[in-house]
C-alpha cells in the first residue's frame, strides 16, 4: 500500500476491478454496497475502513458515474438524506473509532435511516435555546423533551440529538450532542401534518429515554461546535450537490415547456429563461464550492447555495403551476400521507410548488442565512445579543 | 451513490478555481493598478481629452505583458489562455481602468488569432499597437453587422458608438462579408460624450478609406465577439466584487443612530444576497473563460449564460453601492458613480441580458411562444 492518496487513476483502476469481481446483475444489492463500502469506494474520502480510501472528494462524482453507468445498486439517498448529508459527516468528525465503525456502514448502505433532533417548538431560528433535557446518571443519560419538525423520523433507526444538558451557563455552552436509537422506550413518534397535507415530517416526543454515555457525540457541553458541523454539512447537502444540466425542478418546467406549446406565452418564456439561467449559475456555482471543498469541512459559503436552491426552487415551482393554467388549478391529493422519501420534484406540479416553500424554512431560514453570510463572511456587526451572557435557565420564554 | 447519466458536453465542468499563476498574475495587475490607477486619477481622467490613459495602457500592456496573454508565443505572445486573460479582466473591473484592453487585447485579438492573421497581431500581442473591432458596443455575438461596403480597394460608410475608437491605431471592419484592417487615422472620427467616460464612444465613417482583407466570412468577427462576452463576464465580476468590498468597508464605520449601519438587517441582507450573486458570477465567468480557452463546443451556451447573469449582478452591485453609500454615494466626488456608469454600459455592451437570454433559448431548445 502507498502512502500517498489515490488519485483519478487509481480510484478508476480500482472501481474497474470491482465491479469486475462483483457483478451487480447477480449480486444481492445490499450485499454488493457492504462490499463497496468496505472497498473504499463508498465515500473515497473517507478513512480507509470507513468507506473511502482517503482520496480527494473532488474524485468521488467520477466513482459515482463509473458505478451507476455499471448499473449498481443505489444506496437511495432520497431516503436516507439525513444520514447521508448530515450524521455521516458529523460521526466522521466527532465520533469515537468505535462509533465510527458501528454507525457508518449500515447508514451508507441504506440498511440504518436517520433522522435530525434538532428543532423544538420553542427552539427554530434560536437553536441553540433548546429545552430538550439530558440528566447523567451513571453511564447513560436520560433524555426528556419535545422535537418536532424531524424528517422521516417514522422510518428512521438512528437520530441526530441535541440536548441542554447544563441550564446555568449561557446557551451556546450547555448543550451535548447524542445519537439517540429511534427503537428505545420513551421514544414517541407522532406525524406532523404539513401544508402539503401529507406528513414527511413528525413531532417526536421523548420521556424518560435513557442513552449510554458510549453514545454521546462530542464532549459534555460541546453540543453546539457538534450541531454547527452538522448544520453546515445540511446546506451544503441541499444546496451543493453533483447535478447534471437540467436536474431538478428546471428540468421539470423545461420538458413541459418542450412537450406543450400551446402554453407557451412570450411573458412565460422570460420567465423561464430567466429561471434557466439562475438554475445554471447555481448548478456551476455547486460545482465550483465542492472544487473548494476538495479539502476540508465545508465553511458558510454553503449558506449562498441553500439560500439561492430556496429561492430557485420556489420560483420555478411556481412558474410550472402558472405556465400550466387550467391545470395548474388541480391537486393530486389531500389525503394525510407518510412519505418514504423526500424528493422535491415528486408528486404533482401542485405539491411541487407547496413543498418549495418548506425550502427557505428548513435547513436555516433565508433570513437566518443572511445573518450569517454577512456576520461571518462579509464580517459585519453582529446582531444584538440580548441573551448572550444569561444562564439558560433564565432566559424569558 | 446513484449518477444520473450524465452527457459529456453539457454536464462537464472544467476547473472554476484559480491557479498559482493566476493568483500571482492577479497581484501583478492589483497592484500596477492600485499605483496607477487610482479612483482619483480614473475620476480626474474622465474629463480630459486624451480618449484613455496611455501610461496605464504602458503598463499593462507591455511592461506586465499581459496584452499577449491569449497569443501563442510563436506569434509573439505569452501563450497563456483566455483562463489568464479573465484574470486581467477582473482586475482592470475592480478599477474602471480606462485602457483599451477589452478591445484591444481581448476582442481585436481573438478577431485576428480566428482569421489567423500574424503580422498585426504580434504588434497587438507586445503592446505595440491598439485595434479595435468596428461593430457598435452593443453588437452581441451572431448579430448583423450592416453599414460599411468595400469596393476597390476601400471601404465606405458608418459605424456608430465604437468602444475605444479614438484608442485604435487600427480599425478591424466588418464590412461586404468579410473583414478589413483599416489605418485609422484614414477614418473620420468623432469623440462621443458617453454615459461610461473609462471606455469612451467613438463614431466612425470611411469614406473610400484604404483597406486590408484579413478574414472571409462572418466567423473571426463571431468569434471575436463572443470571446469579448466571456471574458467581459470577468470583467463584471471585478467590478461588482469591488462594490461590495468598498460598501461592506463604509456600512461599518459609518454610524447612524449610535450604530453602524451595516449592524442593521435591512442592509446586511441585501449585502448578503449580492454577495450570494457574486459567487454565482464567480462560477459562470470561470466556465466561460475555461470553456472559450478549451474552445469547448458548450461555449457559447456557457457565455450566454455568463453574460445573461452577471451584467444584472454588476448592475446590482453598482446600484446597491451607490445607494448604501448614502448622501456621499450620489456626489461626484466618490467612485460609486465611476461603477455604475461602466456597470450599466457593460450590461449593454456586446448583447443584452434579453439578447443573451434569446440567444441561450435556442441553444438549449426552449424556443420563445
Amino acid at each position: 500500500m502507498s502512502t500517498a492518496p489515490p488519485d483519478a487513476d487509481e480510484l478508476e483502476r480500482r472501481a474497474g476491478e470491482f465491479l469486475a469481481a462483483h457483478d451487480p446483475a447477480v449480486l444481492d444489492p445490499l450485499e454488493f454496497l457492504r462490499a463497496r463500502f468496505d472497498a473504499g469506494l463508498a465515500w473515497v474520502h473517507h478513512p480507509e475502513g470507513l468507506g473511502g480510501l482517503g482520496a480527494p472528494r473532488a474524485l468521488q462524482a467520477a466513482v459515482d458515474r463509473r458505478f451507476a453507468a455499471a448499473g449498481a445498486p443505489s444506496n437511495h439517498p432520497e431516503r436516507n438524506g439525513i444520514g447521508l448529508g448530515m450524521a455521516a459527516p458529523t460521526i466522521l468528525a466527532f465520533g469515537t473509532e468505535e462509533q465510527k465503525r458501528r454507525w457508518l456502514r449500515p447508514l451508507w448502505t441504506g440498511e440504518d435511516i436517520w433522522c435530525q433532533l434538532f428543532s423544538e417548538p420553542g427552539a427554530g431560528s434560536d437553536l441553540a435555546a433548546l429545552a430538550t433535557r439530558a440528566v447523567r446518571d451513571g453511564d447513560s443519560w436520560t433524555v426528556n423533551g419535545q422535537k418536532v419538525w424531524t424528517s422521516m423520523a417514522h422510518e428512521a433507526r438512528w437520530a441526530i440529538l441535541v440536548t441542554r444538558t447544563d441550564p446555568d451557563v449561557p446557551k451556546h455552552r450547555g448543550m451535548t450532542y447524542f445519537v439517540c436509537d429511534m427503537t428505545a422506550p420513551g421514544v414517541e413518534v407522532r406525524p406532523l401534518r404539513q401544508l402539503t397535507g401529507e406528513a414527511e415530517f413528525n413531532e417526536v416526543f421523548l420521556t424518560d429515554v435513557r442513552i449510554p454515555d458510549a453514545h454521546r457525540l462530542g464532549e459534555v457541553g460541546q453540543g453546539w461546535q457538534v450541531s454547527t458541523t452538522t448544520l453546515m454539512n445540511e446546506r451544503v447537502a441541499i444546496g451543493g450537490t453533483a447535478a447534471p444540466r437540467e436536474s431538478g425542478m428546471i428540468g421539470v418546467v423545461a420538458a413541459l415547456w418542450r412537450d406543450r406549446p400551446d402554453l407557451r406565452t412570450p411573458g412565460l418564456h422570460d420567465a423561464l429563461m430567466r429561471a434557466w439561467v439562475e438554475a445554471e449559475a447555481a448548478r456551476l456555482t455547486g460545482a465550483r464550492l465542492r472544487q473548494q471543498l476538495t479539502a476540508g469541512q465545508p465553511g458558510p459559503e454553503g449558506s449562498g447555495a441553500k439560500l439561492a436552491f430556496a429561492k430557485l426552487n420556489q420560483e420555478i415551482s411556481g412558474l410550472e403551476l402558472e405556465l400550466l393554467g387550467a391545470d395548474g388549478l388541480r391537486y393530486d391529493d389531500w389525503t394525510m400521507r407518510r412519505p418514504t422519501e423526500v424528493d422535491f420534484t415528486r408528486r404533482s406540479p401542485g405539491y411541487r410548488y407547496l413543498r418549495a416553500k418548506g425550502n427557505s424554512i428548513e435547513g436555516g431560514t433565508s433570513e437566518i442565512l443572511r445573518n450569517i453570510i454577512a456576520e461571518r463572511v462579509l464580517g459585519l456587526p453582529g446582531e444584538i445579543r440580548v441573551d448572550k451572557d444569561v444562564p439558560w435557565k433564565d432566559l424569558p420564554r | 451513490m446513484s449518477a444520473p447519466a450524465s452527457d459529456p458536453v453539457t454536464d462537464h465542468v472544467g476547473d472554476l478555481l484559480y491557479g498559482e499563476v493566476e493568483d500571482d498574475l492577479r497581484a501583478s495587475v492589483r497592484e500596477v493598478l492600485g499605483d496607477k490607477a487610482p479612483w482619483t486619477s480614473v475620476l480626474a481622467g474622465t474629463e480630459r481629452d486624451a480618449p484613455y490613459d496611455a501610461a496605464l495602457w504602458h503598463a499593462v500592456a507591455a511592461q506586465l505583458g499581459c496584452a499577449g496573454l491569449p497569443v501563442p508565443e510563436d506569434l509573439g505572445g505569452a501563450g497563456a489562455t483566455w483562463r489568464e486573460t479573465a484574470v486581467v479582466m477582473e482586475e482592470l473591473g475592480r478599477s474602471a481602468a480606462p485602457v483599451p484592453f477589452l478591445t484591444s487585447s481581448v476582442i481585436a485579438t481573438a478577431a485576428l488569432l480566428a482569421a489567423g492573421e500574424r503580422d498585426l497581431l504580434g504588434r497587438l500581442a507586445a503592446g505595440d499597437a491598439v485595434a479595435v473591432l468596428a461593430v457598435p458596443f452593443s453588437t452581441a455575438p451572431g448579430d448583423e453587422v450592416p453599414g460599411v461596403e468595400f469596393a476597390d480597394g476601400t471601404l465606405t460608410g458608418a459605424v456608430a458608438a465604437v468602444a475605444d475608437g479614438l484608442a485604435a491605431d487600427v480599425l478591424l471592419v466588418p464590412a461586404s462579408g468579410g473583414l478589413y484592417a483599416v489605418d485609422a487615422a484614414d477614418a473620420h472620427r468623432t469623440a462621443v460624450t458617453s454615459l461610461d467616460m473609462t471606455r469612451r464612444l467613438t463614431d466612425v465613417e470611411f469614406a473610400g478609406a484604404p483597406a486590408r482583407r484579413v478574414a472571409d466570412g462572418p466567423d473571426a468577427v463571431r468569434a471575436a465577439l463572443l470571446i469579448g462576452a466571456a471574458m467581459l463576464a470577468s470583467e463584471q465580476l471585478g467590478l461588482a466584487e469591488r462594490c461590495l468590498d468598498d460598501t461592506v468597508a463604509y456600512v461599518k464605520t459609518r454610524y447612524q443612530f449610535g450604530r453602524p449601519v451595516g449592524s442593521y438587517q435591512g442592509l446586511k441582507h441585501r449585502l448578503a444576497d449580492l454577495w450570494a450573486s457574486i459567487t454565482q458570477a464567480r462560477a459562470v465567468a470561470r466556465h466561460a473563460a475555461s470553456c472559450v480557452a478549451a474552445g469547448d463546443g458548450d461555449a457559447p451556451v456557457a457565455v450566454a449564460v455568463a453574460q445573461a447573469h452577471c451584467s444584472a449582478v454588476a448592475l446590482k452591485a453598482a446600484e446597491e453601492c451607490v445607494q448604501m453609500h448614502g448622501g456621499i454615494g450620489f456626489t461626484w466626488e466618490h467612485p460609486a458613480h465611476l461603477f455604475l456608469k461602466r456597470a450599466k454600459a457593460d450590461s449593454i455592451a456586446l448583447g443584452t441580458a434579453d439578447r443573451h437570454r434569446a440567444e441561450l433559448a435556442a441553444l438549449v431548445d426552449l424556443p420563445p411562444a
